[in-house]
C-alpha cells in the first residue's frame, strides 16, 4: 500500500526532479500512514533517495531500458504499483513522465492529474491543487478513483529533507514497449536544460538579431543557467522552437528568471509566471513585464548586460 | 490514410481568467474561444497530408453546441468533415473514452491531438486515447512524417528531442514545429462559404466515466511591486538576488 514513485535519471544519476517528487510522495504517505516506496531503472547508487523520506527502492537493471520509452516505462510502473498494491503514484512532470503518466492511468484505472502543486487537502476525499488556465489560477480537484497518479509541478513543492533508512532490492518486470522505436536522441550534453535549469535568461525581440546573443549565452554561463527566449524570437528563427517559453511555449518553473528585452506580453508571462523570481531588463519603463517582475532595471540590454556579466563574474570568483 | 485531428475548443489567450457560481465555474462572460493552439499545428499537418498525400481529414471534438463556430473554423481551414461528441467535458479520461469510440467507429489511421489544451493544461487526453485505442504514441511531438504504414516523428525531450519509428496507427500529442507559426492559416471567404456546407455530425455520447471532478478555483494572489534598481548600480541588484532573494 506504500505510495509508489518513479525516481527520474540521466545516465545513471537521478535528477533533482526525483527528490522533489520523493519529498512530495513522502507528505502523501504520511498522510496515508504509509511509506515511499522508490521504483529506479538502471541507477546503482539510490541512497540518497533516504534523505527524501524513500524508505524502499525497487531497483530495475535492464539495457532494453537504457533509452526511455513511454510504454515499457508505464509498463514497469505499472508492474510495480501492482506489486506494492500502491494507491497513489506520484511522477514529477518533466517531458518524459508526462509521457507515460496517462499510459499508466489507463493501466492501472487511475485518475491522472498533472500539475499538481499541494500535498492533498484532504485524503478522503482525495483532494488535490493544481494550475490550470496556464498559471493564471488554481483548480482542487477530488480525485475518485481508487488508484490515482499525480504529477508534482516542477520546482512547486520544492525538496524537504527527512532522513529515513532505505533498502534496495532488485526488480525484475517484464519488458514489452511494443513496436515504437526511439532510433537517435539528440541531446546537449553540455548545456542545462530548461526543464532542470535553477536559472534561466531569456531574450526577447529588443535583442535586435541573432547575432547578439553571445550576451544572452554569456550571461547564462556565468549563472550557470539555461537559455530560452519569447516566441517571436523562435518564430523568426533566431532561436530554435525548443527555447520557446511561454502559455504556447515551454513553462518555466525556475528559482531564478532574467528576461532580458521581453516586453512581458500575458501569453509570456503565464507560461514563466511559475518561476520564484523574475528579474527583468528593458528599456521602456512601461513594459508590462515589470508589474510581474521582482526585480527590473529599466536600460538598455547592450548596456546592462555586459555590465551585469562582469560583475557576476566578480561575484562568483568571491562567493 | 484516414486522419482524425481532435480540437479543443478554448479561451483565446488573452481571456482574463474568472470564475463564477462561488468560484465552481470558468466565467466564459466577454470570453472569445479559439482553436487550442497546439491543436492547430496538428490540424495545419494534417492539412499538408491531405495535399501532398491525398489524406481524409476529420475534426472532432467533445464539447457543447457553443464551441461549432470553432469546428467550423477547422472546416474552413480545410478539413472534409466534423464529428461533436455533444456532451461537456467531465475529465480527461470521459474525453479520451469519448475520442476513442469516435476514432475506434471511423478506422482511423493516425490521429492528432495538441500536447495539451490551455485552459486546463491536462495533458493526459492524447496518451489516455492511444492507451484506448491501444495505437502507438508521441508526445510532444514537433515532425511528423507517415510513408505507407510507417511514420517517422520527432519527439522534444528535456533538453534536446530524438527520433522516433511506429507503424499506425498512430496518436501524436503535437505542439509547434509540426508546423511554423507561418504556416498557419486564417481561413478564406470560399473557405468559409465552403465549411457551411461540409457535414458537421453531432453524436451523442457513449456515457463514459469520470475519475476525478474540480471541486473549485482559485486565483494566485496578487504580485507585490517591483523593485527597481538603477542601471548605473548593478552591484545592488546582485547583492539584492544573493542575499533577499537567495537565487545566486
Ligand atoms: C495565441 C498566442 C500565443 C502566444 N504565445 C506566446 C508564448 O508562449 N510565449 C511568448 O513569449 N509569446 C507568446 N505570444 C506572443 C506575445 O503576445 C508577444 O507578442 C511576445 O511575447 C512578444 O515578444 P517580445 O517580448 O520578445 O517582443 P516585444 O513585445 O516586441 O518586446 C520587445 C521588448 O524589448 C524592449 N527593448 C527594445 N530594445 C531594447 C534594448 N536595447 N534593451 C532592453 N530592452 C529593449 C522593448 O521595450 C520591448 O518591451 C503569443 C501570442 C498569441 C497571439
Amino acid at each position: 500500500m506504500s505510495v509508489l514513485i518513479y525516481a527520474e535519471s540521466d545516465n545513471g544519476s537521478l535528477r533533482k526532479g526525483a527528490f522533489e517528487v520523493a519529498s512530495y510522495a513522502k507528505g502523501v504517505a504520511d498522510a496515508l500512514g504509509t511509506t515511499v516506496t522508490a521504483l529506479t531503472v538502471n541507477v546503482s547508487d539510490v541512497s540518497e533517495l533516504g534523505n527524501y523520506g524513500v524508505s524502499k527502492v525497487l531497483q530495475v537493471s535492464d539495457n532494453a531500458l537504457t533509452k526511455f520509452q513511454a510504454k515499457a516505462y508505464s509498463s514497469i510502473i505499472e508492474q510495480a504499483a501492482k506489486a506494492e498494491q500502491s494507491k497513489v503514484v506520484v511522477l514529477s512532470s518533466s517531458t518524459n513522465s508526462k509521457y507515460a503518466a496517462p499510459l499508466l492511468g489507463v493501466a492501472l484505472n487511475a485518475a491522472v492529474v498533472s500539475n499538481v502543486v499541494s500535498l492533498p487537502k484532504s485524503t478522503s476525499p482525495f483532494v488535490v491543487e493544481r494550475t490550470a488556465f496556464t498559471n493564471k489560477a488554481f483548480q482542487e480537484t477530488q480525485i475518485n478513483s481508487d488508484v490515482k497518479v499525480i504529477c508534482v509541478s516542477n520546482n512547486s513543492y520544492g525538496l524537504k529533507e527527512t532522513s529515513v533508512s532505505i533498502e534496495a532490492e532488485a526488480f525484475s518486470p517484464s519488458v514489452n514497449g511494443g513496436s515504437l522505436e526511439v532510433v537517435s536522441i539528440d541531446k546537449a550534453t553540455d548545456k542545462v536544460s530548461i526543464a532542470d535549469a535553477e536559472v534561466v535568461v531569456s531574450g526577447g525581440r529588443g535583442l535586435k538579431g541573432p547575432e547578439n546573443w553571445h550576451l544572452i549565452e554569456d550571461l547564462a554561463t556565468v549563472l550557470g543557467a539555461a537559455t530560452a527566449c519569447s516566441k517571436p524570437v523562435s518564430d523568426m528563427g533566431w532561436r530554435p522552437h525548443s527555447e520557446h517559453v511561454g502559455q504556447t511555449g515551454k513553462p518555466v518553473a525556475t528559482n531564478l528568471y532574467i528576461a532580458v528585452g521581453i516586453s512581458g506580453a500575458i501569453q509570456h508571462l503565464a507560461g514563466i509566471n511559475a518561476s520564484k523570481v523574475k528579474v527583468v531588463v528593458n528599456t521602456d519603463p512601461e513594459a508590462p513585464f515589470f508589474k510581474a517582475a521582482d526585480y527590473g532595471v529599466v536600460g538598455d540590454a547592450f548596456e546592462v548586460v555586459p555590465q551585469l556579466i562582469e560583475k557576476l563574474k566578480a561575484f562568483k570568483s568571491t562567493n | 490514410m484516414k486522419i482524425l485531428v481532435c480540437i479543443s475548443h478554448v479561451p483565446d489567450t488573452t481571456s482574463k481568467i474568472n470564475f463564477t457560481d462561488d468560484d465552481t465555474k470558468f466565467d466564459t462572460n466577454g470570453v472569445s474561444f479559439v482553436i487550442n493552439p497546439n491543436d492547430e499545428f496538428g490540424l495545419t499537418r494534417a492539412m499538408w497530408f491531405k495535399e501532398k498525400q491525398g489524406a481524409s481529414v476529420d475534426v472532432v471534438n467533445v464539447g457543447g453546441p457553443d464551441t461549432e463556430p470553432t469546428i467550423r473554423k477547422c472546416l474552413a481551414i480545410g478539413a472534409d468533415n466534423a464529428i461533436r461528441v455533444n456532451a461537456n467535458p467531465t475529465d480527461s479520461l470521459f474525453v479520451a473514452q469519448e475520442l476513442a469510440s469516435v476514432a475506434k467507429n471511423g478506422g482511423y489511421d493516425l490521429v492528432i491531438a495538441g500536447r495539451e489544451s490551455i485552459d486546463y493544461n491536462g495533458g493526459v487526453v492524447p496518451g489516455m486515447l492511444a492507451a484506448l485505442l491501444d495505437a502507438n504514441f508521441v508526445n510532444t511531438c514537433i515532425s511528423l512524417e507517415v510513408e505507407g504504414t510507417s511514420a517517422t516523428a520527432i519527439r522534444e525531450i528535456d533538453g534536446g528531442k530524438e527520433t522516433i519509428k511506429a507503424t499506425l496507427p498512430l496518436v501524436i500529442g503535437g505542439q509547434k514545429g509540426l508546423v511554423e507559426e507561418s504556416d498557419l492559416r486564417i481561413p478564406n471567404m470560399r473557405g468559409i462559404m465552403m465549411a457551411r456546407k461540409k457535414p458537421l455530425s453531432v453524436v451523442e455520447p457513449t456515457g463514459s466515466a469520470s475519475q476525478s471532478e474540480p471541486s473549485s478555483f482559485s486565483k494566485p494572489a496578487p504580485k507585490g511591486s517591483v523593485t527597481l534598481v538603477s542601471a548605473d548600480n548593478l552591484d545592488e541588484l546582485i547583492n539584492l538576488l544573493h542575499k533577499e532573494a537567495k537565487v545566486i
